[in-house]
């Protein structure tokens, strides 16, 4: 089918599914960023968490790299470490692959996409449990030790649990920057809603149209996971109590 | 600095050392002997610090009173108040910056008298849209932070400046806006180096930055790692540099609280 010109047609018209409309485009954009934004929190997540217990726990050594890790990528703005490391994950992961006698492989953008900006997140994620981890009353944990617990059972049964609440707040923001941060991968190529946005409007020139409808996308992604943040902060204060006493 | 120096951190800075070493000797600088590249460097990291200054202070004067309407104004200017901090913090800033510069640059040639004013020449070029998009973040952040500041100057100082027969205004200039601007004085930094982190952005909408310098390098020699080593280099050099200055700045500063 052959489209009027999109002068001619409406908004409803550009953003809906039909042939003529974008909506698909849009919402195609949509998923990949709420998917990559997911992905990338999660592995973030582990990277945070082992990270703050390295930092807090670990060895000399350990400690002076992560303290190297989480300076460097705090210091360097995210739009420069992406394309390093889009250009060296896939690199070193090749020579890896072909010194393990493997062919080489073509990491598929997705991936990439997801792994950049895990280790932009984490380096964040460490510094927001670290801070919520030495937020623990010192006391529970010396009753923990004092009780006979091994590490790994006072982290899951103690410290963890508790550090929860004050982790929540710091998370909630880190997982706003991540959805906002997918749109930086739009300088690379990849499409999600802020590429697609971009191409959607450059072939029809109605800016307007598109970058509302993309905005009240991030809105409602931001809103939405306020509300949810909100509701897990309340869960995990639970029996706490309150701060006005 | 005994403590700081002992063998583990020299063995480090020995192993940090030797791949400065490595990087500059087997990497590819000899682009950087290019005049050329040199004027260009110098001009792109004098586009990024005047960008970064210059919003800043736009964006924090624009801030003072999207904070303060948010804290003390009526409802019918908190509430488009609080929907543009909840706009500019929910959404991605290269979006913003794209809006701007295609949405609005290109609705702008349509209308008969901007284009046949003295402006146009101005608003042909993309720094203005840059400018503005950057500046609009900054007030949208720091808005929110200073209408939890100015709601925590405490009541009794404002009631004491009634007392005295202080004028409205002069209230606002001698006691509750010194007071808030005393405790959003910490963030500043950080939020200052937050900008510097977001100004590469501008080099999507054809703006000469260092990051956009770094780019151009590297499609004209084909060199992929060097350049963007420097870069981040760079970068972190001028976040020092922020986090030094902020720190003498905040020694100058009575930081205790009332």
């Amino acid at each position: 089918m052959v489209c009027p010109p999109p002068a001619q047609l409406s908004s409803l018209t550009l953003l809906g599914f039909g042939d003529c409309g974008w909506g698909a485009t849009l919402l195609w954009g949509f998923g990949n960023s709420l998917m990559i934004a997911l992905g990338a929190y999660a592995i973030g997540f582990c990277i945070g968490v082992s990270g703050a217990f390295g930092k807090l726990y670990g060895g000399p050594v350990a400690k002076d790299l992560l303290a190297v890790y989480t300076t460097i990528v705090r210091a360097v703005p995210e739009l420069v470490l992406i394309l390093i490391l889009y250009y060296a994950v896939p690199a070193l992961l090749n020579e890896v692959m072909l010194g393990l006698g493997y062919e080489r492989i073509n990491l598929p953008q997705f991936i990439t996409g997801v792994v950049v900006l895990a280790v932009v997140q984490g380096a964040y994620q460490i510094e927001v449990l670290r801070g919520s981890i030495l937020a623990v009353p010192q006391g529970q944990i010396e009753a923990a030790r004092a009780m006979g617990m091994s590490p790994v059972m006072l982290a899951r049964r103690i410290t963890l649990p508790l550090m929860t609440s004050n982790a929540i707040p710091g998370l909630g923001n880190l997982w706003l920057n991540a959805t906002k941060d997918t749109a930086l991968l739009a300088v690379i190529g990849f499409t999600e809603l802020t590429k697609a946005t971009f191409q959607a409007s450059a072939t029809t020139k109605a800016f307007f149209t598109f970058y509302g409808a993309a905005m009240a996308l991030y809105m409602a992604i931001s809103l939405v996971s306020i509300l949810l943040f909100g509701r897990l902060e309340k869960i995990a204060r639970r029996g706490q109590r309150d701060a006005r006493g | 600095m005994r403590d700081f120096l002992n063998l583990r951190r020299v063995i480090m800075i020995g192993v940090a050392a030797a791949l400065v070493t490595w990087c500059v000797y087997s990497l590819r600088w000899d682009w950087l002997a290019n005049p050329k590249y040199q004027s260009m460097i110098v001009r792109g990291l004098w586009q990024t610090i005047w960008m970064l200054v210059v919003t800043m202070v736009i964006g924090f004067a624009l801030a003072i009173p999207i904070g303060f309407v948010q804290a003390a104004g009526p409802r019918y200017l908190a509430w488009p108040a609080r929907v543009f901090c909840s706009v500019i913090r929910g959404t991605p800033l290269l979006m913003q910056i794209w809006l701007l510069y295609y949405g609005i640059g290109s609705l702008f040639p349509s209308i008969p008298w901007i284009r046949d004013s003295a402006f146009w020449p101005i608003l042909r070029q993309a720094w203005p849209y840059a400018v503005l998009a950057l500046s609009l973040s900054v007030a949208g952040y720091e808005g929110e932070v200073l209408r939890g500041a100015f709601k925590s100057v405490p009541h009794g100082q404002l009631e004491a400046a009634r007392a005295m027969g202080m004028p409205r205004f002069t209230i606002f200039r001698r006691i509750w806006l010194p007071q808030a601007i005393q405790r959003v004085l910490p963030t500043i930094g950080g939020e200052t180096v937050l900008q510097l982190k977001a100004t590469p952005l501008i080099s999507t909408i054809t703006i000469m930055d260092i990051y956009d310098v770094a780019g151009r390098v590297r499609r004209d020699t084909l060199v992929v790692y060097e350049p963007l080593l420097l870069l981040a280099v760079t970068y972190m050099a001028i976040t020092a540099l922020i986090v030094l200055l902020f720190k003498w700045f905040e020694s100058r500063f009575p930081s205790k609280v009332a």
